[in-house]
């Protein structure tokens, strides 16, 4: 694979005077014209991003807003119509605390709906072939119709973690992250997806949503409590009827808290033992830790102690957003794989039945790749994508696991395969431009990291799609020639 | 003659790259592999190698330790709702900016004269320490 001999001997390098800077008049003006985009106008996930990134949500915001509304109009009600009597009647110490806890309800809410919950960046077109070459290596070249799941055994403090693959993000998931299908995201330390919240609960939030459910408990209680202490001096004077009269909004106020208490105290009953226990959500329902599945069974992440749990999920470090938002998208970078929403995969672990007859293609294909210049003609569904794009632009399989992770009133969506169609047309087409310049073997784009400092030249300056398909080219080409 | 980074990364051309994956056997915090790829046996000594990526898994290990420091800035920012980021920095912050550093000055010393280059892994999303090895055109003196 390198063009290095391989028997010579450690020394000093020496390199020639060889600019790849090429004055070309194809790059120069190109750059000039495309404005720079920032890193989240070209987020390959299911986000919706405001305020020039700085605010990073799911796509669906609508019970969202309900949430905000609700928490709004009940509080507003309580200070405006609650607040006055019983600041009066009993102590203006009420309305204050009602008012510490109403802001800090609605920081923490704001803190974990717009923050970034510990998205997993996919990998590069350079990683993600890097990979898939160790699993082949791994599972030998003929796994005959359905190849073998792709998992990693790990072992941690003890206990053996498998580790998936995923086919979206092009990357084994490390311990406890998980996809989540509606973001269409990894994420770290994947708790599960919040509706109410509008966003994926992970690594980076968790502590916010806690503290968020935790105060909306206590202002729950607190303005039911009150509440009714309000009505029922009041009814002492005037008699009930009198009072609901004078007050009516205290009766919508009651009814809300009613049916919050019941659901957001259980709520956070049910985290504070998540908690202590260094379990996530998703862990939990799937019984990960539980020792009914077998006696050593037990939770490798765990401190061993409650306190120490407690406190690293809610004062340790607060880890850095990997995907770096607002950062400047390097032009003459691939990006990694563009979203490939609801398109079948073809050889994935969870192979659905109808697919197992595509996968053979992709054994042989890319062979076939590096010595014609056609494609293949298109037989079936499976057919020219397979050849064409095992490594760039590698589609999702029908959202099968990670369903697992997004239980929470949120059912994934099943319009895989007319979508599929669709780009799998638009995939044929774009690949045909690589095709129309092959490359010389060895030759890799530069892959350049994007940093802020250094940029590598490369010989294309494609739109990052094309860009890609020459890379998943190039991976082929690197791959045959080993 | 030697080449700074800077030339290199503007004349020569790409090999291969290396991608040293993370190490998951202590659970989820940041460590990388320490075993040493077989592509890079002609360019550098396996000694050093290791040394890199060991003082880079200690850093993060800096950078994520559970301790009274971490526990007091975790408390003090959650009284003040958080806004206290606004100005200060985060610990983690801090020691990713002291890596950074580290992995420029171990390039400029160590792996750009043996036609190298690591990639902080922060850009690849804390999955992989990239290295790039680099075309070796001086085919004989």
């Amino acid at each position: 694979m390198l063009q290095l001999g391989v028997a010579e001997p450690m020394r000093e390098c020496e390199y020639s005077q060889i600019s790849t800077r090429s004055s070309t008049p194809m790059e120069t003006p190109y750059k000039k014209r495309t404005p720079k985009k920032r890193k989240w106008q070209a987020f390959p996930g299911r986000n919706k991003f405001y305020c020039n990134g700085r605010i990073m949500m799911a796509r669906q915001t609508g019970v969202f807003y309900l949430t905000l509304v609700l928490i709004l109009i009940t509080s507003g009600l309580f200070f405006t119509f609650d607040c006055p009597f019983l600041s009066v009647q009993l102590t203006p110490a009420i309305p204050v605390i009602g008012g510490v806890l109403f802001v800090f309800v609605l920081g923490t809410l704001f803190r974990t709906s717009f923050s970034d919950p510990g998205v997993l960046p996919r990998a590069t077109p350079d990683e993600a072939a890097d990979l898939e070459r160790q699993i082949d290596v791994a599972n030998g070249s003929s796994s005959g119709y359905r190849p073998p799941p792709r998992t990693k055994e790990v072992v941690i403090n003890g206990q053996t973690v498998k580790l998936k693959y995923c086919f979206t993000c092009k990357i084994f998931r490390p311990p406890r992250a998980s996809h989540c299908s509606l973001c269409d995201n990894c994420v770290e330390r994947f708790d599960h997806h919040c509706p109410w919240v509008g966003n994926c609960v992970g690594k980076r939030n968790y502590r916010f949503f806690y503290m968020f459910i935790l105060s909306l408990s206590f202002l729950t209680i607190f303005i039911f409590a009150f509440v009714i202490t309000h009505v029922i001096l009041r009814s002492h004077r005037q008699g009930f009827l009198n009072t609901l009269k004078d007050t009516p909004a205290s009766v919508l106020e009651v009814v809300v808290c009613f049916f919050s208490v019941w659901s957001i105290v259980g709520l956070s009953g049910f985290h504070t033992y998540l908690i202590s226990s260094n379990q996530t959500t998703n862990e939990d329902i799937k019984g990960s830790w539980s020792s009914k599945r077998g006696k050593d069974n037990y939770n490798p992440y765990s401190h061993g102690n409650i306190f120490t749990n407690c406190c690293a999920a809610l004062c340790g470090p607060l880890p850095p957003s990997l995907i770096d938002r607002r950062g400047f998208v390097q032009s003459d970078t691939p990006q990694p794989t563009p979203p490939t929403n609801g398109i079948t995969m073809y050889g994935s672990t969870q192979s659905q039945s109808h697919m197992a007859a595509a996968t053979p293609l992709m054994q042989s294909e890319p062979v076939i790749l590096t010595d014609e210049a056609s494609l293949p003609g298109r037989t079936s569904l499976g057919g020219p994508c397979s050849g064409a794009l095992p490594l760039g632009g590698q589609p999702t399989p029908p959202t099968s696991t990670p369903n697992l992770s997004c239980d929470n009133g949120m059912l994934p969506t099943r319009n895989d395969h007319s979508e599929a169609h669709h780009h799998m047309d638009g995939v044929h087409h774009h690949f045909l431009t690589p095709e129309e310049a092959p490359s010389p073997p060895g030759m890799l784009p530069c892959g350049s990291p994007l940093g802020h400092s250094h940029t590598i030249q490369g010989f294309y300056n494609p739109a990052s799609q094309d860009s890609l398909h020459e890379d998943s080219v190039r991976g082929l080409v690197k791959l045959s020639s080993v | 003659m030697t080449h700074s980074l800077q030339d290199m990364r503007q004349q020569a051309a790409i090999a291969a790259k290396v991608f040293i994956q993370r190490d998951y056997t202590n659970g989820t915090v940041c460590q990388f592999q320490t075993k040493f790829p077989s592509e890079l046996e002609t360019r550098i000594d396996k000694q050093q190698f290791e040394e890199t990526v060991r003082t880079l898994n200690n850093l993060y290990a800096e950078a994520e330790k559970l301790g009274g420091s971490s526990y007091l800035e975790g408390c003090l920012a959650c009284l003040t709702a958080y806004t206290i980021f606004l100005c200060m920095e985060t610990h983690y912050e801090k020691v990713l900016k002291k890596i950074a550093k580290f992995i420029q000055e171990q390039n400029d010393k160590i792996y750009a004269p043996r036609g190298l280059l690591l990639t902080d892994p922060i850009e690849r999303g804390l999955r992989v320490v990239e290295v790039t090895i680099f075309e070796d055109r001086s085919l004989g003196r």
